[in-house]
């Protein structure tokens, strides 16, 4: 067979990659936010709903001994954050679940893009809402005389996003899995997500419950995601929290894109 | 611009070994224009996603635009085009951002990728529905965007899975007047599965036969059919044992005589001035001359036809 080319290579072609391979992944994914942004002003109420309707009762239940001395909102808003972190990426699959019915996963997967950029796009369009989120919580927090430390807010933030990406790289291997059965993902996915939260200390303190939620808890990645999140929101940046929960996020991250990325070679043939 | 050698896929399904692929050597050269005709799971889409790196062959090897499928996908994807059985664009994404998109996971940039955008909506007949979100669009207007979207960047060889399956005969036929208009002013090498047999003969150059896995017919339409099938003429007349003595090879079916033979157009003239010669009246003449579908069923034992309507 004689080789030809048949491309013609365009002069307004850049060298493919990683990175641009993923802005493009995320900016596709992000237009449907701005094209149509109710759906970002609904995410953005969702941390005030919790601020205004779930701390209250928490600081009502709760002493400020059982959360180590701080203010239950002090305590409350880095896990509202997580939680948020930890739904939204979560749903990654799921948005893949459609374009797996249609075809336009199919087309992506025609064209040369990077394999873990499209993980890893789709993973960042799912943490974007969440830096405006941070900062609304932040705000929102200072009229109740919780001052949240911005430095801090920015490598909480980090943590967070590394772990949303490896979750996000899971949630979309799920996805894959699950291809033509959306009642398996949600089945699954939900079965996973609440003992995963409840198990972190979140919402609730884990030290009034017992032991054996305790010693899960330790084996639990989120937790020490929580602990650093707390840690870094009052910027504590000198607490070994930090370091642990940067740890446990690379770890999700490194184990999410890695089964990820074999789930997207093996739909793929 | 396609060389397989005894591409192969096994699918295991339940615990059972499924073959969908059993040992396909093809060649296609640059500019042709190839139909992979075959009733459902015959293993054309099999064939398809293999050659455009979807799914990995499990034997066999195949080179694609010169590169080859398993050392290189990266290289094969870069020079081909692909439209798939189902729609490219994502539903709630608007056309144009959909191609700039294509554009730039090509490697394009964002300028050019709008400006290439620009013209395929042109070629396409798409103007005018830049901001229209994909769910909003017809059948025929989203198809014209999957084949836009496979020609973002200009590939040499271009690749349509059951492009028009689904559509009305008007939309059809548009679709084929864009992909041959943009054929010719390409040069694009075209491979293309379809389970229309007559989309198959008036389109292709060059028809590939597959059923259970395997290419059991390859050539042009009339070649094929000339192979494969015969032409059948029936005449009506008052006295058949006549004409049946006449004319070799003829049966007498009621007041008819059935011939079948090669070539029936031709043949036809000169038997009915001989019948007149000799005084039979012939009251009326058809000429039934082979189809694809004849072909298939000289070649399976089954009707294409009857599979397509049942599918």
């Amino acid at each position: 067979m004689s080789v030809t080319v048949v491309t013609r290579v365009e002069p307004d072609t850049v060298r493919p990659g990683f990175v641009r391979d993923t802005v493009t992944i995320f900016l596709r994914e992000f237009q449907l936010v701005l094209r149509d942004p109710f759906s970002l002003i609904f995410s953005l109420l969702q941390p005030l709903v919790f601020l205004g309707l779930f701390a209250p009762l928490l600081a009502g239940s709760l002493s400020s001994d059982a959360l180590g001395g701080e203010s239950p909102l002090t305590w409350f808003l880095p896990g509202v954050v997580v939680m948020i972190a930890l739904f939204g990426t979560g749903s990654t699959g799921a948005n893949l679940l459609y374009e797996l019915m249609t075809g336009s996963y199919e087309r992506v997967l025609a064209t040369p893009v990077s394999r873990p950029a499209i993980l890893v796009g789709r993973a960042l369009k799912e943490l974007a809402p969440l830096v405006v989120q941070a900062v609304i919580i932040t705000l929102a927090a200072l009229p109740f005389g919780v001052r949240f430390s911005p430095a801090g807010v920015v490598v909480g933030l980090a943590i967070l996003g590394v772990f949303g990406v490896g979750l996000g790289a899971l949630s979309y291997a799920l996805g894959l899995a699950s291809r033509n059965r959306e009642w398996l993902f949600w089945g699954v996915q939900q079965t996973l997500i609440f003992p995963l939260l409840i198990l972190s200390g979140m919402m609730l303190p884990l030290e009034s419950g017992p032991g054996w939620m305790q010693a899960a808890a330790t084996v639990n990645p989120l937790t020490y995601v929580v602990n650093a999140e707390r840690a870094a929101f009052t910027g504590a940046l000198a607490d070994p929290a930090i370091l642990h929960g940067a740890i446990a996020a690379t770890l999700t991250c490194a184990v999410g894109l890695v089964v990820g990325v074999r789930a997207v070679l093996r739909s793929a043939g | 611009m396609i060389l397989t050698e005894d591409l192969r896929r096994t699918f295991r399904r339940r615990g059972a070994v499924v073959e969908a692929v059993r040992g396909i050597s093809l060649r296609v050269e640059r500019g042709e224009l190839v139909a992979v005709l075959g009733p459902n799971g015959a293993g054309k889409s099999t064939l398809l996603r293999m050659l455009t790196t979807l799914l990995r062959p499990t034997a066999g090897t195949a080179q694609v635009a010169g590169v080859d499928v398993v050392a290189d996908p990266a290289g094969v994807r870069q020079r081909i085009g692909y439209v798939g059985q189902g729609n490219a664009g994502g539903h709630h994404h608007r056309v144009l951002d959909e191609l700039v998109t294509q554009g730039a996971l090509y490697g394009r940039t964002r300028a050019a990728a709008r400006r290439r955008a620009g013209e395929l909506m042109e070629a396409l007949e798409l103007r005018g529905l830049e901001r229209r979100t994909v769910a909003s669009l017809s059948g025929g207007q989203r198809r014209r965007m999957d084949v836009a979207i496979g020609l973002v960047h200009r590939p040499g060889l271009l690749f349509l899975d059951e492009p028009t399956t689904g559509m009305d005969p008007q939309a059809r036929a548009n679709l084929w007047e864009h992909i041959t208009r943009l054929r010719r002013e390409m040069d694009t090498t075209v491979v293309l599965t379809t389970h229309y047999l007559d989309e198959a003969d008036a389109m292709a150059e060059r028809i590939v036969v597959v059923d259970h896995g395997e290419v059991i017919a390859d050539a042009g339409s009339a070649a094929l059919r000339a192979r494969h099938a015969e032409d059948r003429i029936v005449l009506e007349v008052d006295e058949p044992a006549t004409v049946k003595d006449l004319v070799d090879g003829a049966t007498v079916v009621g007041f008819r005589v059935e011939l079948r033979l090669a070539d029936g157009a031709r043949v036809l003239p000169g038997l009915l001035a001989r019948l007149e010669r000799a005084g039979v009246t012939v009251h009326a003449a058809h000429l039934h001359e082979a189809s694809l579908d004849d072909v298939f069923l000289a070649l399976t034992g089954r009707s294409l036809r009857e599979e397509g309507a049942a599918a």
